[in-house]
């Protein structure tokens, strides 16, 4: 049943877009306006002339597209790494008792409840000795030990809807432990998977404590932490209209995965999988 | 497609419960055998275990000749159709039923393509072959599920309780479905259920169990005319068989209602033993008004006052309450139990032939066919009139 728009709930729901979206088209405007627009005094919302040149100078940069690619690189190997590992051992959680299974679940919860904050000095000196300082694997470390956690949590919730007579079916079928979790489990606990996948890509992809601390040179600098160190011709008068482009191309990608992932969290779990 | 033998199956859980004890039974090639029982008899954890879902405890699985103890389910080349019919949700119907074609990974596509359509063929599924598990009907699932079984040439079907999620109508033409598919294809089946009807109408023989243990094997028939015990007795059979106090006298078995003459090699087995219990089915009963009156002497009549009368066109039934000593009381109530029903009021269930005109409150007489009546040991629930 679809309740009717009254008039009220369409001006909150205005309401809230604007409340929300704001901030969003004022970076947008900022970095259509030319560099000048935006140093002289408080400038107005629309650009008075539209330019793509900030966008031409952020996407020529040299820095900012080396902290692409680390971006991109760290985050996507974060992610896979850690869904991989987080699915089978939600897996492992979910269907099979053991003894410590409430002390896994309960360190990784614990784990997940550390201020980052508080582990970002320790961590840059161990990452120094072992040479793992600036590096990307001394980032993707940190990332998938944060989001791990979250991930097996999600993921053994997913795990437990889904009946036990699928994979004894699929055993009965003539499928080993491995092809029945492969071909029926991970394909039926897939929004999980895909839930899982983008809280971690998220968290690595937004990233700037860990970023600015463990990295010092463009060999692993993400970009929230380079946009930091980006600096205009005068060190003085910090380069907005660049900036808000770079922060624009920075939200595109997170924008098309969750458009992309959408339909896959919102589809069914095992809907005519049993009567019900 | 193979024999299936259990010996002495025992299964035995951690906390020292035995949920199937020391059963033993062997399914004939091609045989329909039925695992029937309430709820925690062991029908179902004896099912998993052929199947391999459940480890043995002790005893030994043998199928097609090759003790299969400790081989994975994969590795029996069984097909099972679950209750809840366990399909894959994500799959297409023809993917489904190719499911277990592909993992075999020894046919060729066209070869899958011909076995799958035969069997959609055969289950009326062709329509459905590209849609998901999800847009089906309960009927179309369960199908889909027979599909998945029926494709694979494996040694044996087993069922668990596969029409229990069906509403009442689609339940009598699957069971019927069932019945034609599995003489079709001539293959061995193991079918788990708990309800007697089911049992009766599908399955070659029967295995009645009760709390783990086997009670009797036996062809439907023969469960239905010479239950061992109490138990059977009163689980095959609708309505269920009624239990009276009675005691042997001569000749003559006494009833609440009255007495009436046993034949000899009866009443011999019953003589002076004291209370026992009377077993009689509802339809050894009627009316004695309209029965044949040749037939009147081969029992004996009595009268009673009729409580309720339900009419169903062909046949009616009454209602008779009477009063049983605590003896029998205690056994009678035991029995409901473990036939996961509730102990009522004692009474008589009456069969009365359509043409029968007694009402409620009647005081009607009450012909009763006395070489049809069983009687069992009040301890044990033995049959003593087994064989006869």
């Amino acid at each position: 049943m679809r309740a009717k728009l009254g008039p009220s709930t369409i001006i909150g729901m205005i309401a809230i877009l604007v409340w929300c979206l704001l901030p969003v088209v004022w970076i947008i405007m900022l970095s259509f306006k030319p560099e000048a627009e935006t140093a002289a005094g408080s400038p107005q919302f629309l650009p008075k002339d539209w330019s793509w040149e900030n966008y031409q100078s952020v996407l020529q940069d040299d820095l900012f597209q080396r902290a692409l690619i680390n971006s991109f690189g760290i985050s996507l190997i974060a992610t896979v790494l850690s869904v991989m590992i987080a699915t089978l051992t939600a897996y492992a959680v979910a269907r099979l008792e053991f003894k410590g299974k409430r002390v896994v679940l309960s360190i990784a919860l614990a784990i997940a409840m550390f201020p980052v904050v508080s582990l970002v000095g320790p961590l840059f000196d161990m990452w120094r000795a072992v040479g793992l300082y600036d590096t990307w694997l001394g980032l993707i470390i940190p990332y998938m030990s944060f989001t791990l956690p979250l991930a097996i949590w999600t993921l053994t919730a997913f795990f437990r809807e889904i009946p036990w007579e699928m994979e004894q079916a699929a055993q009965v079928d003539g499928a080993t432990s491995w092809q029945a979790f492969r071909k029926v489990i991970v394909p039926l606990a897939a929004p999980g998977v895909f839930t899982a996948a983008i809280l971690t890509f998220f968290f690595a992809w937004n990233d700037f404590v860990f970023g600015i601390s463990l990295t010092s040179t463009t060999n692993a600098r993400p970009v929230p932490a380079a946009l930091a160190f980006f600096v205009g011709p005068d060190q003085f008068n910090p380069p907005t209209s660049t900036l808000s482009a770079a922060a624009v191309v920075v939200t595109i990608p997170i924008i098309i995965i969750v458009l992309i992932f959408q339909r896959k969290i919102v589809a069914g779990l095992t809907s005519g999988a049993v009567k019900g | 497609m193979a024999a299936i033998e259990m010996k002495n199956i025992v299964k035995e859980y951690g906390d020292g419960f035995k949920a199937v004890n020391d059963v033993s039974i062997d399914v004939k090639d091609g045989e329909f055998m039925i695992l029937v029982g309430p709820s925690g008899c062991g029908k179902s954890t004896l099912l998993r275990m052929i199947v391999g879902l459940e480890d043995i405890t002790s005893g030994d699985m043998v199928i097609g000749g090759d003790r299969v103890n400790d081989k994975a389910p994969r590795d029996r080349n069984l097909a099972m159709v679950f209750q809840n019919y366990a399909l894959y949700p994500h799959l297409t119907v023809y993917e489904n039923i190719a499911f277990p074609l592909r993992l075999s990974k020894q046919f060729g596509e066209q070869e899958i393509d011909e076995k799958v359509r035969k069997a959609s063929s055969i289950l009326e599924l062709d329509d459905h072959l590209e849609r998901k598990p999800g847009n089906l009907s309960g009927g179309q699932r369960q199908r889909v599920a027979m599909g998945r079984a029926i494709v694979r040439d494996a040694q044996a079907f087993l069922f668990d309780e596969p029409l229990s999620n069906l509403d009442a109508k689609l339940r009598g033409q699957m069971r019927t479905e069932i019945s034609r598919l599995q003489r079709r294809l001539g293959i061995t089946t193991v079918y788990v259920t708990h309800d007697q009807t089911e049992a009766m109408t599908l399955g070659d023989r029967v295995a009645v169990l009760k709390r783990g243990l086997l009670q009797q094997l036996a062809t439907p028939r023969e469960l239905y005319e010479h239950p061992v015990n109490l138990f059977v007795a009163g689980f095959i059979g609708s309505p269920p068989m009624n239990f009276l106090p009675a005691t042997v006298k001569g000749d003559e078995l006494e009833l609440p209602f009255g007495t009436v003459t046993l034949p000899k090699e009866k009443a011999e087995r019953g003589r002076d033993r004291g209370l026992l219990i009377a077993g009689i089915r509802p339809e050894h009963f009627d009316d004695a008004q309209v029965v044949d009156k040749d037939k009147l002497g081969a029992g004996s009549t009595f009268n009673a006052t009729v409580e309720v009368v339900e009419w169903l066109g062909n046949e009616s039934y009454a209602y008779i309450p009477f009063e049983a000593p605590p003896e029998v009381q205690a056994q009678l109530e035991q029995l409901e139990k473990d036939l996961d029903g509730e102990s009522l009021r004692t009474q008589l269930v009456v069969s009365l032939e359509g043409a029968s005109t007694i009402k409620e409150g009647d005081e009607a007489e009450i012909f009763v066919e006395s070489s049809k009546i069983h009687l069992f040991d009040p301890e044990t629930g033995d049959n003593l009139t087994v064989g006869l």
